[in-house]
C-alpha cells in the first residue's frame, strides 16, 4: 500500500481526480457542482506532487462523469487525471482535454463587458499557448487569461 | 428574409466586404434610392453619437425606408431596470432590422443573438464599429484605386482606438504594409501584431510622426479619447502628442491621403484642411453610401 493510500481513504465505487493543483480544488469542487451532492467526497489538499509540490486530490463515491463535465476541470487543472473506480479498482484512466467553449464558468475580466452587467451566461473560445490557456469572449472580444478567470 | 447580421468587421468575409464598397459606389452615383418603401428601421441609440446616428439615419431616409428609435437611454425603459435582451425582443417585433449603438462591449453581439431580425452595431463601447471600417475602406478604394498593396501609417491612439483594430483587421486581406506611429503607452496592442504576424504582414513600429510620413498611401490619423482611459494621469500625458500641421507634407507621395474617424481635436491642424492630403471630411461623407449598402446588403436586396 502506497503512502497516499494511507492518508486518503480507498474508494469501492467512484470518480478519483487526481494531480489537481492544490489551491484549485475548491474551485474544482464548484465547476463539478458537487457542493450539493449526496455522495461521500474525500478531499485531499497538499499532497507531495511531483508535478506541482504540492497537489490536490477529490474522491467522489458512486459518481461517474460525462467527459463534457470532466473537461471544464481542464481550465483549472490541465494536468489532472480522472481515474474510474469499480470494485476497489482502477478500471479506466483519462486525461482532460481542453474544450474549444467554455460556457457559463468563467467571467469576463473586461469591466465593460456586456455579461459584467446584465444577465448573460458568459462564453468563451479557449486559446491554449503552452501552458498557458487564454480565453476569449465571445461577446466584447477581449482576452482573459485563466489565471483571472474565478 | 435574410437574418446576416453586422457586429464585428471580421462577420464579413474579403468578398462580402468588395461587394459592400461596389454597392456603395453605386448609391453614390445615384442617391435616391426607394427600395426599401414599406420597412421599418428601429435606430437605437443608447449613449449619444451625433454623427453615426444621423449618418445611419439618413442612409435609411435615402432608401426609402422609415426609422424609430431613440438618441439617448434616459428616457427609455431601460432607465427603469429593463434589460437589454426585453428592449430589443420587443423592438424585434416592430421593425426589419435594427441599428444599435451601446455603451457596453459586447452589447450589440448579444442583441444580434435574441433578435429576430439583423443587427447593425454602430459601436459598442471600444469593441468595434464595423461602418466605420467600411467606409474607411471606401474612402481608401476611392482615392487610391485599389485596396492591395498599401502602406498606412496608423498615428495615435493605438491601444484603445478600435477604429484602427478593425481597419487592420479588414486591411489583412489585401496584403498591406503598416506603420504605428504611437508613444509608448499607446503602442497597437500585441495580439493585434501576432495577428500581423500570423498571416505575415509586415509593420514597423515608432514614435516619431515626422520619420515616416513620406512612405505611406494612407495616413490614419486618430484622436486620443479621454473617454477611454482609466487612469487620468496617463491621459494628459499623451493627449497632444502628435500634431499633424501643412509644413510637414512637403515631401510625401502625391497620391498620399489622410484620414480621421472625426471628430479632430489638436492632431490636426486647420493648415491642413487646404491640402489636396486633407481628405477626412469627404470620408466622412463616404459613410452615407457604405451605410446604405450596408442596410440593403443586410436586408437581401443588393
Amino acid at each position: 500500500m502506497t503512502h497516499e493510500e494511507l492518508v486518503v481513504s480507498a474508494l469501492e465505487n467512484g470518480t478519483v481526480l487526481d494531480h489537481i493543483p492544490a489551491e484549485n480544488v475548491y474551485k474544482a469542487l464548484d465547476i463539478l457542482n458537487l457542493r450539493g451532492i449526496e455522495s461521500q467526497i474525500t478531499i485531499g489538499i497538499n499532497l507531495n506532487s511531483k508535478i506541482y509540490g504540492k497537489k490536490g486530490i477529490i474522491k467522489i463515491a458512486d459518481k461517474f462523469f460525462e467527459d463534457h463535465e470532466l473537461n471544464k476541470l481542464a481550465l483549472i487543472a490541465p494536468k489532472a487525471t480522472v481515474n474510474i473506480i469499480r470494485d476497489f479498482k482502477v478500471v479506466e484512466k483519462k486525461k482532460l482535454v481542453m474544450p474549444e467553449e467554455i460556457i457559463g464558468i468563467a467571467k469576463c475580466r473586461n469591466p465593460k463587458c456586456v455579461t459584467n452587467h446584465q444577465p448573460i451566461k458568459t462564453r468563451f473560445t479557449t486559446i491554449a499557448e503552452g501552458d498557458n490557456i487564454s480565453l476569449l469572449c465571445h461577446f466584447c472580444e477581449k482576452i482573459t487569461s485563466s489565471r483571472h478567470i474565478f | 428574409m435574410s437574418r446576416k447580421s453586422l457586429i464585428s468587421i471580421g462577420d464579413f468575409s474579403k468578398e462580402e466586404i468588395l461587394h459592400v464598397l461596389e454597392t456603395a459606389k453605386e448609391f453614390e452615383q445615384n442617391k435616391e434610392q426607394n427600395f426599401l418603401e414599406g420597412k421599418v428601421i428601429a435606430s437605437l441609440f443608447f449613449e449619444p453619437s451625433t454623427r453615426t446616428r444621423l449618418s445611419f439615419e439618413t442612409a435609411i431616409n435615402r432608401l426609402g425606408a422609415k426609422v424609430i428609435g431613440f438618441s439617448d437611454a434616459t428616457n427609455t425603459s431601460q432607465s427603469k431596470g429593463e434589460t437589454l435582451k426585453d428592449t430589443i425582443m420587443m423592438v424585434s417585433n416592430y421593425v426589419d432590422m435594427i441599428i444599435m449603438r451601446h455603451p457596453l462591449e459586447g452589447s450589440s453581439r448579444y442583441a444580434s443573438e435574441v433578435a429576430s431580425v439583423p443587427v447593425v452595431n454602430a459601436g459598442d463601447g471600444a469593441n468595434q464599429h464595423p461602418s466605420q471600417t467600411l467606409l474607411d475602406l471606401y474612402s481608401i478604394l476611392k482615392t487610391q484605386g485599389t485596396l492591395e498593396g498599401l502602406t498606412i501609417n496608423m498615428v495615435g491612439d493605438l491601444k484603445y482606438g478600435r477604429t484602427t483594430h478593425s481597419l487592420l483587421q479588414a486591411m489583412s486581406h489585401f496584403n498591406p504594409k503598416f506603420i504605428f506611429t504611437a508613444p509608448e503607452e499607446l503602442k497597437m496592442p500585441k495580439e493585434y501584431k501576432a495577428f500581423l504576424d500570423s498571416k505575415g504582414i509586415e509593420y514597423i513600429e515608432t514614435t516619431s510622426l515626422e520619420d515616416n510620413l513620406n512612405d505611406c498611401d494612407i495616413l490614419y490619423m486618430t484622436r486620443v479619447q479621454q473617454e477611454r482611459f482609466t487612469d487620468p494621469m496617463e491621459y494628459e500625458r499623451v493627449k497632444d502628442v502628435y500634431t499633424l500641421d501643412a509644413s510637414m507634407l512637403g515631401n510625401v507621395k502625391e497620391n498620399m491621403k489622410i484620414l480621421h474617424p472625426l471628430p479632430r481635436v489638436t492632431e490636426i491642424n486647420q493648415d491642413v484642411d487646404e491640402t489636396p492630403f486633407a481628405y477626412y471630411f469627404k470620408q466622412a461623407e463616404n459613410g452615407l453610401y457604405v451605410r446604405m449598402a450596408i442596410i440593403s446588403y443586410l436586408l437581401g436586396y443588393r
